[in-house]
């Protein structure tokens, strides 16, 4: 029996866990990374030429980044390794990609491993648009990827897990920390504690990361509600508004700010691919079905990481893994078929410490129903709140697509990324419908644009 | 002109590089990406198409593509995830309008 076409998309902890399973059963599978360089984005790796240590670069998890950069040097020749690669459609048994964002392929496949990793989930405040707004995630990656800072003086708001450690790695790098502003109360943080227990190294790391900012002296706030983002249209951020706990307006100037509301999965192949997506209520997100293997809904699709289920580096490598051994078996190549219970274990702690996160750092759902109309929602097309209002109460659109159809909400540069989530509160608090019935924004190909000018006809059959 | 909007915090020892920016030349290092390159002398990458605001990339990693800016040629670059090289000449200006249509 021919060997079956694997392709795996993604270079982080999944995507290098799954083709490492698939070398070891003797197969030579495709990789497809977006990346420069393998890692993905959380053990993403700064250019040659820069000189940081990996304690320095990735701190309590400088092994485990190690680890799986020396996994991936030694598969390397053993994978057909695509960098710099977009898989930017999907259509039955094919993967379209483009390289170097000009030469495209038509790859087809038996199986395909997608483990796309994540992107910052984001809530629109008022004044988001302004030059000096970023993601969490943007700012992480200016610090780690090329050693700068996104400001001179820095504000972090949002919630998660990534509000701390960002603004933790900044302040040890020396940049300047103004605040880090909290939408959830501690209230609900001490209530997760018993589900965070899962995981009681990262529950203790993430409480170390708090004390360092208190005792670096950044003023640290909870429960407040952010009023605005203050700045000019030419020079950008100046400043944050917000409310704190108690009713307070508190403002801090600035020249940054780093925005986020813990992550997203990035599932449009899934979605290409016509995988079910289930509403997951704790998210208050779609996410792609899949069984306790990573087995989609399509026969052939399996779906590992962030990209799934939101479960960090380490579900990743895990769930990497276990797709990957469950590809080999419905392939007929059984391959360590003993590890599955075992994996399948340690992704149910995985899963519990994922609820427990959303517990402790609830998306604050109500924060994008209760944003004033002038406020920006979709940073693309700048469609403001009013806008989408008005879509909903005078041309009667209840259901997210029919919403972007008609006002343009989630249609640029980013493809809904960004605004698609608030967007979706704001119809179905505007509809006074469950936020579930108003669905979701479809996946289209290309995820990302391409120029018109690609010559996207291009095969290549192995 | 913009003040530079990037803070670097370490890792200067490497080669220095030179780029254009709107006609000006301006100091670079071996490793930037463009991005870092361009926010490390100015403030700004572009203006929204649908607003009065100046822009300077949102995500970093490629997802958002507010980064866009375009060489003198008027070819589109992904600011966040193209390296820097020597001699690049970039336009962050608003002059997308007096282009042709660009395919």
């Amino acid at each position: 029996m021919a060997d079956p076409r694997v392709i795996v998309v993604g270079a982080g902890p999944a995507g290098v866990r799954a083709a490492q399973t698939l070398v070891e059963a003797g197969l030579r599978p495709i990789m497809i990374d977006e990346g420069r360089r393998d890692g993905g984005q959380i053990y993403r790796r700064q250019p040659e030429g820069f000189a940081r240590s990996y304690p320095q670069l990735y701190g309590t998890e400088a092994q485990k980044a190690k680890d799986l950069h020396d996994s991936f040097e030694s598969l390397r020749p053993h994978i057909d390794y695509r960098p710099e690669t977009l898989a930017w459609n999907l259509t039955a048994g094919q993967l379209h990609v483009v390289t170097g964002g000009e030469r495209a392929a038509v790859l087809p496949y038996d199986s395909l491993i997608v483990c796309s990793g994540a992107t910052d989930r984001l809530l629109p405040v008022e004044g988001w648009q302004y030059a000096g707004c970023y993601s969490l995630g943007a700012a992480q990656i200016a610090l780690k990827s090329q050693a700068c800072s996104i400001g001179k003086r820095v504000v972090f708001m949002g919630t998660g897990p990534l509000l701390y450690l960002v603004a933790s790695q900044y302040v040890k790098a020396g940049a300047q920390v103004a605040a880090v502003l909290d939408t959830s109360p501690r209230s609900t943080r001490m209530k997760a504690l018993p589900a965070l227990a899962a995981r009681p190294a990262v529950l203790w790391h993430g409480l170390k990361l708090v004390a360092m900012l208190r005792s670096a002296g950044v003023p640290l706030l909870s429960g407040i509600s952010p009023i605005a983002v203050t700045g000019d249209d030419e020079r950008g951020v100046n400043g944050v508004r917000v409310r704190d706990a108690q009713g307070h307006e508190h403002s801090f100037e600035c020249d940054a700010v780093g925005l986020g509301y813990h992550l997203r999965s990035e599932s449009q192949l899934a979605d290409l691919a016509k995988c079910q997506f289930d509403f997951d209520r704790p998210s208050r997100q779609w996410l792609p079905r899949i069984d306790e293997d990573g087995r989609s809904s399509v026969p052939g699709i399996y779906l590992a990481g962030d990209g799934t289920r939101i479960l960090g580096a380490d579900g990743a490598e895990a769930a990497g893994r276990l797709a990957a051994l469950a590809a080999l078996k419905d392939a007929g190549r059984l391959h360590a078929a003993g590890e599955m219970p075992r994996l399948r274990e340690r992704l149910t702690t995985m899963d519990k410490f994922r609820r427990g996160l959303l517990q402790a750092f609830p998306w604050p759902h109500q924060l994008a129903s209760q944003l004033p109309d002038r406020a920006i929602v979709c940073r693309c097309e700048g469609v403001s709140a009013g806008d989408l209002r008005t879509t909903v109460r005078d041309l009667g659109a209840q259901e997210m697509n029919r919403a972007k159809a008609l006002c343009r909400v989630g249609m640029g540069r980013c493809q809904g990324r960004y605004c698609g989530h608030a967007a979706a509160e704001l119809v179905a608090d505007a509809a006074r419908v469950p936020i579930e019935e108003v669905g979701r924004l479809r996946g289209q190909g290309p995820v990302k644009p391409l120029p018109m000018s690609m010559p996207l006809a291009v095969g290549e059959h192995a | 002109m913009n003040v530079p909007r990037f803070v670097r915090l370490g890792e200067q020892g490497r080669a220095p590089i030179r780029v254009t920016i709107d006609g000006r030349e301006a100091h670079a290092l071996e490793g930037d990406t463009l991005m870092v390159a361009l926010l490390s002398n100015t403030g700004q990458l572009r203006h929204s198409e649908f607003g009065p605001e100046a822009r300077s990339g949102f995500c970093l990693m490629g997802a958002c593509q507010d980064c866009w800016v375009r060489d003198e040629q008027g070819n589109r670059i992904r600011a966040c995830t193209t390296v820097a090289r020597d001699g690049m000449a970039i336009r962050t200006t608003r002059e997308e309008a007096s282009w042709p249509i660009l395919a």
